[in-house]
């Protein structure tokens, strides 16, 4: 290995953690007063249900904001009685190095496990039935075959070789850094709900808490898998994940995305994620974290940009990401949601 | 071989008052201050037969947890333990069952029955030794690991936390484990692998010990029986994980109780430090627990096949190959933990190196049957069975080993079902095919052939239906160690829970073959599987007299012909 090189990431990773830190913290400051201003946070989030009741107390005029409904769900698991194949394998997949990484184990890993399982079935079930007592019964004294020996040492290296290309082509995607200007949002882990921060976006958290079963069912919704309040994200663009354990090490895990990212006390783990299309998707925590592990979804949902503005408006203390930048008056984002989210594009 | 001769000296001082002949001390002292192999391996196996019905019974209630999404039993299972049961509590009991269910299985049942029984029962025999290098620790060894087991039994019943007992995980990670589990039950739970460990490493320096210095003349390294090689290489790796485990677990003990923070970024610590130190041994443990089935495996495949085993040396060095590289693979337990990306790439593809001895060795097995004349008596069913199970559980390690592919399966019912095809199919399978192999030497009694048999399919049916059915799971993303789950879920756990139902079936019918075969079983002869069984255990009665080899047997260059013992001058 070479180490120079490591130490070089580390270093990059640090640097741009410390940016990332500098930068929220500057954000967070900056708005101190106007975040000050809104009532206290939890409290409207509490309600997460009626999300107008937030948008009520905000004081700048925020526009209501509609979340989507059970019919843009792309991401959960598939009962075997709908679709028994499809609950066989993998969910669908929404990002880029999720279709890849998918392909990789359906096109190249599952064919090669599924040959060396027969074969070695195969060879088991041959070997019973061509030298049993029976059919010989004079065992051979034959214990040695270098080229045979040599043959079952090569062959399965080449296997390996074959699936090392694309498995270090699929971590290179994986680790590519999301662009300087990607939007960041903090995913803390608490025993036992998540707490969104959007650092780039004023800084205000969403506490995300499972939404009870029964809710969840009659509304349609997955039970244990929907949330209270959602994390809401850009479809399309890069964003720069980072999650972080407030108590006890959660993992942030959203399979539809091929996204699992610990979230550790006394560190901040940074991963990009792209979604590809607008919708719904469901993830839980994957890291034993205590009484209640089972009981802390995350229910992520991806909208436009447009949409994703309109609903940072929509939030308490919510500031556009890099507004002097962009050239989005306030007014037509206003008008957007509502037809947006009224006609799903799928 | 002048050590030798010592040995054997110390083992008949103490008994130096009585004649050579099969002279047994009474009942408490032959049993519970036991110097002798063969009782102490006996103890082992009995302990282990005990801590496997726990911690069967266990994954019992875990099944009927998950039989249907909702908490099902665990209000009722939080009452009968004392508790009030309120919903945190019946979380909390889930964790408390599936850490005694992981920790009891690991260092309670397959560990004690390989090691500490089948290892301290045959080593000796098919060395042509007399007993262990050190018959006083070897009872110590075997105590421990009771006092280490009675310590995690205690801890399910003292305060950790939110209810009762150690809700932290068979890998204890921090700072769940500190902090957050207040009260005894996880110090309990944690001192209870000190004493289990330090038992082992007692158990493995006499291993070495015993296999470098008393072998019976004759016997070099490269004539030993291929389950001597794998015990001994099992504990070289006991001897090099287990005092990692037990520093990373004393700092756990002092996190929680003296106020050191190695563990706790608050005080400069680092959670993720406590998991590099855990897999550092936690990889070489799970080879621990598989190389000694690897070694019953190749004893039995060459027996029923009346061959000797194919390509020795390279079964041998195979096991030695998988140890050394056992130790520099750990982090392909922590793919998500925020590695840097090289190092991510760095254990994948030394993960990945793993699978081609475990290749040779699968292959070389099937080459040891080929042109063989096989005999599919008992413990051949199960040595085939084993064959097959753990090469299915091999092969979605070589998925697991990509950790961009692991990105999506860590933590879920992937895991779960890739580490008891290993394991519970594998390591339990290759137990119970030594089981079948030994049983009448140990005993005296023949076992039905046609319960083995039995048992066999209707363990492997069952087995199948309970982790076949968990691939699908983890792979739709159904997360490991949770009590509940959203009812898409629903339909293949159901039929893992079916699947455990048959699986307890065919453990009755273990236990009916077992009281059949002590009750009424045949005498053994000394060598009741014939011809094949070449190895120096065959040479003597069933069971073997007290004490065995007074006058120590000569291996010659090539005793007999078909002896699998001795390879081909080729290549020796
Ligand atoms: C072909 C060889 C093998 C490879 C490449 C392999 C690879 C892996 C990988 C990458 C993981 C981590 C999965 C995760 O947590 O995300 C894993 C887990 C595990 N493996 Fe294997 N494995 C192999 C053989 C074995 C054997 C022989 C055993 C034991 C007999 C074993 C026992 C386990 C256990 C117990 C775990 C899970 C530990 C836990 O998280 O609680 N594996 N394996
Ligand atoms: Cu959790
Ligand atoms: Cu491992």
């Amino acid at each position: 290995m070479n180490f120079g090189d490591i130490a070089r990431k580390r270093l990059q990773f640090l640097a741009i953690l410390a940016a990332g830190l500098t930068f929220s913290a500057a954000s967070v400051g900056a708005l101190a007063q106007e975040a000050e201003s809104v009532e206290a946070p939890v409290a409207a989030m509490v309600e997460g249900a009626a999300p107008d009741a937030a948008a009520d107390q905000a004081a700048t005029a925020a526009p209501a904001f509609e979340h989507f409904g059970p019919d843009m769900i792309k991401g959960q698991p598939i009962a075997a009685e709908d679709d028994m194949w499809a609950s066989m394998g993998f969910q669908d997949q929404y990002s880029e190095t999720g279709n890849y990484a998918l392909w990789m184990h359906d096109a190249i890993l599952m064919p090669i496990i599924t040959v060396i399982s027969l074969f070695v079935l195969g060879l088991l079930l041959w070997v019973i039935v061509r030298f049993n007592r029976r059919r010989n019964p004079v065992a051979s004294k034959t214990s040695h075959n270098t080229f045979i020996e040599v043959i079952w040492t090569v062959i399965p290296v080449i296997i390996l070789l074959v699936i090392a290309v694309p498995s270090i082509r699929l971590l290179a995607a994986q680790y590519e850094s999301p662009p300087e200007d990607a939007i960041t949002i903090k995913t803390n882990g608490y025993q036992w709900y998540w707490g969104y921060e959007y650092v780039d976006n004023g800084g205000f958290e969403v506490i995300s808490n499972m939404m009870p079963e029964a809710d969840a069912i009659a509304q349609g919704y997955p039970a244990q898998l929907e949330a209270d309040r959602r994390m809401v994200v850009p479809v399309g663009v890069p964003i720069r994940i980072q999650t972080f354990g407030a108590d006890v090490i959660h993992s942030f895990a959203v399979p539809s995305l091929w996204f699992k990212l610990d979230a550790v006390p006394g560190r901040i783990n940074e991963k990009v994620l792209i979604v590809e299309e607008e919708g719904i998707y469901y993830g839980q925590c994957m890291e034993l974290c205590g009484a209640r592990h089972a009981y802390m979804p995350i229910a992520l949902e991806a909208r436009s940009l447009e949409d994703y503005n309109a609903w940072v408006l929509s939030q308490p203390g919510g500031v556009i990401a890099h507004a002097e930048a962009e050239v989005v008056p306030a007014a037509e984002v206003a008008e957007e949601p509502l037809p947006a989210a009224e006609a799903p594009a799928v | 071989m002048a050590t030798t001769a010592e040995g054997f000296d110390a083992h008949h001082d103490d008994h130096a008052a009585h004649d050579h002949h099969d002279h047994k001390p009474g009942f408490f002292a032959r049993w519970f201050m036991s110097t002798n192999h063969k009782d102490i391996g006996t103890l082992y196996l009995i302990f282990a037969i005990f801590a496997g019905i726990i911690g069967g019974a266990i994954s019992g209630l875990m099944r009927w947890e998950l039989a249907e999404p909702g908490l099902q039993i665990m209000g009722q299972v939080v009452e009968f333990m004392g508790g009030a049961g309120t919903f945190d509590e019946q979380g909390h009991m889930w964790n408390v069952l599936i850490t005694a269910h992981g920790l009891i299985m690991v260092f309670f049942m397959v560990m004690p029955a390989m090691i500490g029984g089948f290892g301290n029962w045959f080593v000796p025999l098919m060395i042509g030794a007399p007993d262990m290098a050190f018959p006083r620790m070897n009872n110590i060894s075997f105590w421990l690991t009771v006092a280490g087991f009675i310590s995690l039994m205690f801890s399910a019943f003292v305060p950790g936390g939110i209810g009762n007992g150690a809700g932290v995980g068979w890998t204890v990670y921090a700072p769940l484990s500190t902090t957050f589990s207040q009260g005894p039950a996880v110090d309990f739970a944690i001192f209870s692998l000190h004493l289990a460990g330090a038992g082992s490493i007692l158990g493995a320096t006499n291993f070495i010990t015993t296999i470098f210095n008393m072998r019976a003349p004759g016997m070099t390294l490269h004539k030993m029986p291929l389950f001597v090689w794998s015990v001994l290489v099992t504990a070289f790796l006991l001897l090099l994980a287990l005092p990692v485990l037990a520093a990373a677990i004393t700092m756990l003990l002092t996190d929680r109780n003296f106020g050191t923070t190695f563990y706790d970024p608050a005080g400069g610590g680092d959670p993720i430090l406590y998991q590099h130190l855990f897999w550092f041994f936690g990889h070489p443990e799970v080879y621990i627990m598989i190389l000694p089935g690897f070694g019953m495996i190749s004893q039995i495949v060459a027996t029923f096949s009346r061959k000797p085993v194919f390509g020795y040396l390279g079964m041998a060095y195979a096991m030695v190959a998988i140890g050394v590289v056992g130790f520099i693979v750990w982090a392909h337990h922590m793919y998500t933990v925020g590695l840097d990306v090289n190092t991510k790439m760095y254990f994948t593809a030394a993960t990945m190196v793993i699978a081609v001895p475990t290749g040779i060795k699968i292959f070389s097995w099937i080459a040891t049957m080929w042109g063989g004349s096989i005999e599919f008596k008992s413990p051949m069913v199960w040595a085939m069975g084993f064959i097959f199970l753990f090469t299915v559980g091999g092969v979605t390690g070589v998925v697991l080993a990509n950790g961009g592919v692991d990105d999506n399966l860590h933590d879920t019912y992937y895991v779960v079902a890739h580490f008891h095809y290993v394991l519970s199919l594998g390591a339990v399978t290759s137990i119970f095919a030594g089981w079948y192999y030994w049983f009448p030497k140990m005993s005296g009694r023949m076992h039905s052939e046609f319960l083995s048999h039995l048992h066999f399919w209707v363990f492997f049916i069952g087995v199948n239906l309970i982790f076949f059915p968990m691939h699908f799971l983890g792979l739709q993303g159904m997360a490991r160690r949770y009590p509940d789950y959203t009812p898409a879920f629903t339909y293949w756990n159901e039929i893992a829970t079916i699947g455990y139902i048959v699986m307890a079936a065919s453990m009755v019918i273990f236990f009916v073959n077992m009281a059949y075969a002590l009750i009424a079983g045949k005498k053994a002869e000394a060598n009741y599987w014939g011809e094949g069984a070449t190895t120096l255990e065959w040479s003597l009665s069933s069971p073997p007299p007290f004490h065995q080899f007074e006058t120590l047997p000569v291996i010659e260059d090539h005793h007999s012909a078909d002896d699998h013992i001795s390879p081909a001058p080729a290549r020796a």
